[in-house]
């Protein structure tokens, strides 16, 4: 039986490393689309401010894609080193959209983001313009194929299991590339990031403008960032909506859970606004419900039922039985490859296998399983309901808040020459929350999976490597120890090159394009 | 259009060229991490020689993460029990990817020697390690990798970390790091000039000779270490299984593809005729000689690997049987084909960018650019 310790701690890792890597990459996705804008209005006007903006937050730019490119690596290699069954089990799908990954985006943003900062005097304008839009397209392209592999996690199409070689194998490559919820996923995570690159170029704006440094730098920073932020929060909105309607046809329990929604309610469901969800007493307290918003978001009619957990708790367990009837007839096709009647027995009931091997937390054979393990293994189905229904509601909350300080921003940047100051308060303290909103909502997709790594398929336990528990609490402490260490320097160089602002001649060099007076420049000035 | 024994020898070759593109590209930028405090003594001379790998080491570096996507879409039976047990030393290798690029960014962020002698320590760190810990890996294949499967095809591993550090390994990690150093010192005399490029003379020569000699000491010891063969029939186009086959091991089974078809003695002799021109080119100060030479011998000693080994892949000392072998350690046939239509779509025009990345930063970076340029 699998080590529950070895299964947390590999869990506990895998979280650590991709939360901490998805600290990077949507302000990498939305800041290299702002940089390419920026550029491109220097090439088109000819204005050197805007040249010195492309350079300024290219600087900042850089600093957080060098943090992102470091813990990205680790995440590709990551599921050979810790998740090796996963790996053995579905790397035939898997691998197919992170291999491309690297081929199509992560090659093109590496290669050229060197040129980005080093071809300014080696390359014409418009080169360096089309260079800079590379990047944006690679690292977006990049953001395509990883949430392409994740959307196939949460929908596993396209793909069947083959008893000759004991893994998932593809079937319909075009299926996984055009799986609803990964593209779903795509849209909504890269607007995130475009907000994110919003609310950061926003909140630094405001910074210079409350300081009344940088001034014309700072107000068309601001006027990007209002504008640019403004269509990004409305899409991840609107877009989100698109992965709450997706989710609704393969990930039943998770929208269940988000909702605290115990017991199918009649259609149109409500939406509990307010609630505490109760584990334990399965239910939720306190409730504050608006009718049918759920049954309207989720299924986008008035009469279709959305099921409650204690439902797809009880489905659950006819499932397992089933998938029972699978894992006997593989059994047999170990032993004997060329047993027709137990292949057809699999195929008749492979799709329930997974449910079968929930069992395999109990008992060494699943096939022993007794009534009440397979009661056991159905409510393991069930994730920490508190935890969702929270995360989301934070995570929904933000994307308003979002709109409405863009919003603000906009429309008081086009009005008056510059917004007020209380507004400029308040977008600098929004700086960390599209961070917060972003986290809030990989909690959401991939805890909200459990307990499976791939969504009906394969239980998460199943797929760790054999390792020791030594193994992994060194590398936890290994990881933790060199990325906190990152962390503090990452954000002390931030905070000083912020600080400093884009006009002060630095030891970096990087700037050294910057005329170090620009804001007495008469070309601009006055306006 | 290809079968699936074509599709297969297709992804085992191309497994190779993308090692041996990580080990040619990265490979000169690591060994000048490693060579950096000791080719370049004050901080114009480090920067200078940061500076000839600055714009390109972060896209040298997809090779690796490319490399490691294909084992992953590819070869995922080999993704699952070599990175799960060489745990710890991917750890290390890992830790070191971590560090090189955030060492590269940040060095030239504060103007204070402390900083950046501390980044610097980071980056020799950063490129000695992986070229030591990848032959080290070499060396623990070669000699078989105590591994198996239970029937649902789950991978156990049954050494330790220190179990790798054996002295054939050791001797294959030193001629791993050898021949990157090798490298990096040949790029250093085309793309730098002044006292770091004179000192880096002296040490690729140096490593020049130890690849040399080391290499051929490789070769004997291995005809005398046990290699593996597959006795029982293995279908080239048989469903990806490693428990359907028979693997016993035999002294000098490696050196049975030679006697099979003695051209492939070509590869390994290209290993020697590289280095060799290397350190000619080294001697007569012609760099791009050199280069030409250490690139030619790091392609063909990972070539004479692969060669050697061929159709092994990853053989397990434990379970000889559970051995991984070119015809049933593959992906499916419809991936493999898959994978090979986005391959020979999308690697051109990366040859292509990347050429062109290369051609605009064409030229020496001397000592008087980096005052003004960044690192």
């Amino acid at each position: 039986m699998i080590d529950a310790t070895l299964v947390e701690l590999s869990r506990l890792q895998f979280a650590l490393t991709a939360m901490y890597h998805f600290l990077f990459v949507p302000l990498t996705l939305g800041l290299s689309f702002m940089l390419a804008i920026m550029e491109s209005v220097y090439v088109m006007t000819g204005r050197t401010v805007w040249r010195d903006m492309t350079k300024f937050w290219g600087l900042l730019f850089g600093i957080n894609f060098a943090m992102g490119v470091a813990t990205g690596i680790v995440m590709e290699f990551q599921f050979g080193t810790n998740w090796a069954f996963y790996s053995h089990y579905v790397g035939d799908v898997f691998g197919a959209p992170l291999a491309i990954e690297g081929l199509m985006a992560f090659f093109l943003e590496a290669t050229l983001v060197g040129l980005f900062f080093f071809g300014w005097d080696k390359l014409s304008k418009v080169q360096h313009l089309a260079v800079t839009w590379l990047v944006a397209l690679g690292s977006n392209l990049s953001a395509l194929w990883i949430l392409i592999a994740n959307g196939w996690m949460q929908n596993p199409v396209g793909a069947v299991f083959n008893p000759d070689t004991m893994r998932m194998e593809i079937q319909n490559f075009a299926e996984v590339i055009f799986n609803p919820v990964a593209q779903a996923k795509f849209v909504h995570t890269v607007a995130a990031g475009y907000v994110t690159g919003a609310v950061f170029v926003l909140a630094i704006s405001a910074f210079y403008l409350l300081r009344h440094r940088h001034e014309a730098l700072a107000r068309r920073s601001l006027a990007v960032a209002s504008s640019f932020g403004l269509a990004a929060a409305l899409s991840v909105v609107v877009l989100g909506d698109e992965s709450g309607y997706t989710i609704t046809d393969n990930q039943k329990m998770k929208l269940a859970m988000i909702e605290g929604m115990w017991h199918t309610e009649e259609a149109p469901a409500p939406f509990a606004v307010f609630g505490v969800p109760d584990r334990e007493a399965q239910t939720t307290h306190y409730e504050v419900k608006i009718p049918w918003v759920m049954g309207l978001i989720a299924t986008r009619s008035f009469d279709t039922e959305i099921p409650g957990i204690l439902e797809l708790l009880a489905l659950s367990e006819v499932h397992i039985r089933d998938g029972l009837l699978a894992y006997e007839a593989l059994q047999t096709l170990k032993v004997e490859p060329a047993n027709a009647d137990a292949r057809e027995t699999f195929l008749q009931h492979q799709d329930y296998m997974g449910y079968a091997l929930m069992l395999k937390r109990y008992v060494e054979d699943p096939r022993d399983a007794s009534d009440q393990q397979i009661a056991s293994a159905a409510r393991d189905m069930m994730p920490n309901v508190a935890a969702l229904f929270w995360s989301f509601r934070f995570m929904v909350a933000l994307g308003f808040y979002f709109i409405l300080l863009f919003g603000a921003t906009f429309y008081l940047c086009s009005v008056h020459r510059r917004p007020p100051r209380w507004l400029l308060r308040v977008a600098f303290w929004s700086l960390p929350l599209p961070w917060i909103a972003a986290e809030l909502g990989w909690l959401v997709a991939e805890y909200g999976r459990q307990p499976w790594v791939i969504e009906g398929v394969l239980p998460t336990f199943l797929g760790v490597s054999s390792l020791q528990v030594s193994d992994l609490l060194i590398t936890i402490a290994g990881f933790m120890l060199l990325y906190t260490v990152l962390a503090v320097i990452e954000v002390r160089l931030m905070v000083k090159y912020i600080r400093r602002g884009p006009d002060a001649e630095g030891d970096s060099g990087e700037f050294s394009g910057l005329s170090p007076a620009f804001e007495d420049n008469p070309a601009w000035r006055g306006q | 259009m290809f079968d699936y024994e074509v599709l297969r020898l297709i992804w085992w070759a191309l497994l190779g060229v993308l090692l041996v593109a990580f080990a040619i590209t990265d490979g000169f930028d690591m060994g000048v991490a490693a060579m950096l405090p000791a080719v370049a003594r004050t901080d114009g001379q480090r920067r200078q020689v940061i500076n000839t790998v600055g714009p390109v080491w972060e896209g040298n570096q997809v090779w690796f993460v490319l490399g490691g996507g294909a084992i992953f879409a590819a070869w995922p039976a080999l993704y699952a029990v070599s990175f799960s047990g060489f745990y710890l030393a991917m750890f290390l290798i890992l830790s070191a990817l971590i560090i090189r690029p955030v060492a590269f960014k940040f060095r030239s962020k504060r103007d204070d020697a402390s900083w950046r002698a501390r980044w610097d320590g980071a980056l020799c760190f950063s490129g000695v390690v992986p070229p030591l810990i990848f032959g080290v890996a070499v060396g623990n294949v070669l000699q078989g990798v105590p591994f198996h499967f239970d029937s649902d095809l789950r991978p156990f591993y049954t050494g330790s970390f220190f179990a790798l550090l054996n002295p054939f390994a050791l001797l294959c990690g030193l001629v791993s790091l050898s021949m990157l150093v090798l490298h990096g010192a040949t790029w250093l005399q085309i793309k730098a000039d002044g006292e770091p490029a004179a000192r880096a003379r002296g040490f690729g020569m140096v490593a020049a000779v130890v690849v040399l000699v080391l290499f051929a000491v490789g070769g004997l010891w291995v005809s005398q270490i046990d290699g593996y063969r597959v006795v029982s029939d293995l279908d080239p186009l048989g469903p990806s299984n490693p428990l359907r086959k028979e693997v016993v091991t035999e002294a000098g089974f490696w050196l049975h593809n030679y006697g099979r078809y003695p051209l492939l003695l070509l590869v390994p002799a290209l290993g020697f005729l590289g280095a060799a021109m290397a350190l000619a080119g080294l001697a007569w100060r012609r760099g791009a000689l050199s280069f030409i030479g250490s690139k030619l011998s790091v392609a063909a000693i990972i070539t004479t690997v692969g060669a050697s080994m061929f159709p092994m892949i990853l053989p397990s000392s434990s379970q000889p049987g559970h051995s991984l072998t070119v015809w049933d350690g593959s992906s499916s046939e419809y991936t493999l084909a898959v994978m090979l239509f986005a391959t020979a779509v999308l690697l051109p025009l990366v040859l292509l960018y990347t050429a062109w990345v290369y051609k605009v930063l064409w030229g020496r970076v001397t000592e008087d650019d980096v005052n003004e340029d960044m690192y």
